[in-house]
């Protein structure tokens, strides 16, 4: 306890020393400066990013784990209960789906007739890359997760990510094991989309709000709120069609989606690409274990 | 104790508060799976870097708050800087009124807290705005406010039960 009165006498004046407080100054210099920086030239920030993340990927990955497990746990005990409730649901909804089945056959018959008259080229396959969630680096001013898969899995820069009901977000930049992805409600985030009903197309646009806006729409367009917005893919490596959110409000000009994803599956995320049919058509998975 | 003892008490003490807020920001990733869960989770990294501000600055240098919050924009994908620039100014207002805070009661702890966490607000608004050129929504970190508020008096016991277990 001898060494108390010196550590409380250095507390008193921690910028003491002139030396001190230059070194303090220069620091928020620095970080002004690195702010400004990794907004002129992004790349370098990218680099740094993508080495820290895969550095801590490891870590990461660890402390995600309870949680996952808490949550299987929680959701296995929710199934059982609503077991009753939720067969008598399936049922009605099989029937309902086999309508759909036959519908569906009906009109792919018709599609290919049809493309067979016009000499339709069909669009090339998608590949697939499963990647679990091993951070969400999300604050006020930030959405974006971290995914567990990399260029050694074949992620590429621009490639969609989504869950079973739509649209999450696209990877912005990709490490040897990790990857970044950047939600469709940041700040920063632009997707070409479209309208299913009408057909037009447009940009969603993240504006820090949990609830995306549309863009670049014309003035004259005829938008009604529960209208789906699917991805245009245009202008990217983005499939074309994937299913994106809901309009939930059309007033004074501003429209706003409820993006489809579900947060409580968020445990992986499919990132898709463009693919010649043939070379990588099946699914592919990050790692073996996470193919659940 | 003495001699050794005490430098060996000193060296753990030295890096306690930098691997309890490492330890935080790996903590502060996890993804919790529940909708928007990220942006109004209380900021337990300001509350860290507050907390030892005020109560023990001579073991939370402040090149390591530049550095952690270098960490935490690096990992967050948030611009670079903007976090060691608040941390930073977060210590500089803390340690700079230190009169202030030493030997005050909790309560008055907590309501720098709140003062100093609605500095931060404003501050990283504008930044945000700075670097996108354009108004941010303020919403989500004004929700995060409120948040960060009411887990410190949790976090600052969990922080006060290290300090007597680890500092002595």
């Amino acid at each position: 306890m001898k060494k108390r009165p010196s550590s409380v006498l250095r507390l008193s004046s921690p910028f003491g020393a002139w030396g001190q407080r230059f070194a303090f100054i220069f620091l928020i210099a620095v970080a002004f400066a690195l702010m400004l920086l990794s907004r002129a030239d992004s790349d370098f920030a990218e680099r740094a990013r993508t080495s820290v993340s895969d550095f801590f990927s490891p870590v990461l990955s660890l402390f995600a784990s309870p949680v996952e497990s808490v949550g299987d746990v929680i959701q296995e005990v929710r199934d059982m209960a609503g077991l009753r409730a939720e067969n008598v649901a399936l049922r009605a909804e099989n029937q309902r789906l086999l309508a759909w089945q036959a519908r569906a056959q009906q009109l792919e018959a018709e599609n290919a007739a049809l493309r067979e008259l016009n000499n339709f080229a069909a669009n090339p396959g998608v590949s697939q890359i499963t990647a679990r969630v091993i951070a969400d680096g999300s604050n006020a001013f930030v959405r974006s997760l971290l995914v567990q898969a990399g260029t050694h899995d074949g992620v590429v820069k621009g490639q969609a990510a989504v869950t079973g009901r739509g649209l999450v977000g696209r990877v912005t930049a990709v490490g040897e094991r990790a990857s970044r992805v950047l939600l469709v409600t940041d700040i920063n985030s632009r997707i070409p989309v479209q309208l299913q009903r009408s057909r037009e197309r447009a940009v969603m646009a993240g504006d820090n709000s949990s609830y995306p806006t549309l863009v670049y729409l014309s003035p004259e367009s005829d938008i009604k709120v529960g209208d789906h917005v699917v991805t245009s893919g245009h202008g990217g490596v983005f499939p074309k069609g994937l299913p994106v959110g809901v309009v939930i409000s059309a007033k004074d000009g501003q429209i706003r989606i409820r993006p489809n994803f579900d947060w409580s599956r968020i445990e992986y995320l499919r990132l898709i690409d463009y693919e010649l049919p043939g070379i990588l058509g099946r699914p592919i998975e990050a790692k073996p274990e996470a193919g659940r | 104790m003495r001699g050794g003892d005490t430098q060996q008490v000193d060296a753990v003490a030295q890096i306690t508060p930098t691997v309890l807020i490492v330890i935080l920001i790996a903590v502060s990733q996890i993804p919790l799976q529940i909708p928007n869960a990220g942006p109004v989770f209380p900021d337990i990294i300001l509350i860290a870097v507050y907390y030892w501000a005020v109560y023990r600055p001579d073991l939370l240098p402040f090149w390591i708050v530049f550095l952690i919050g270098l960490l935490q924009d690096l990992l967050s994908g948030d611009a670079l800087g903007v976090s060691s620039l608040v941390f930073l100014a977060v210590y500089g207002a803390v340690v700079a009124q230190r009169r202030f805070f030493i030997s005050r009661s909790f309560m008055m702890v907590w309501a720098g807290f709140i003062v100093v966490a609605g500095g931060v607000v404003i501050l990283s608004w504008a930044l945000h705005g700075l670097i996108l050129g354009r108004a941010v929504h303020m919403g989500p970190a004004v929700f995060q406010y409120l948040t960060s508020i009411a887990a410190y008096p949790l976090l600052a016991w969990l922080f006060t039960q290290t300090q007597r277990l680890v500092l002595k």
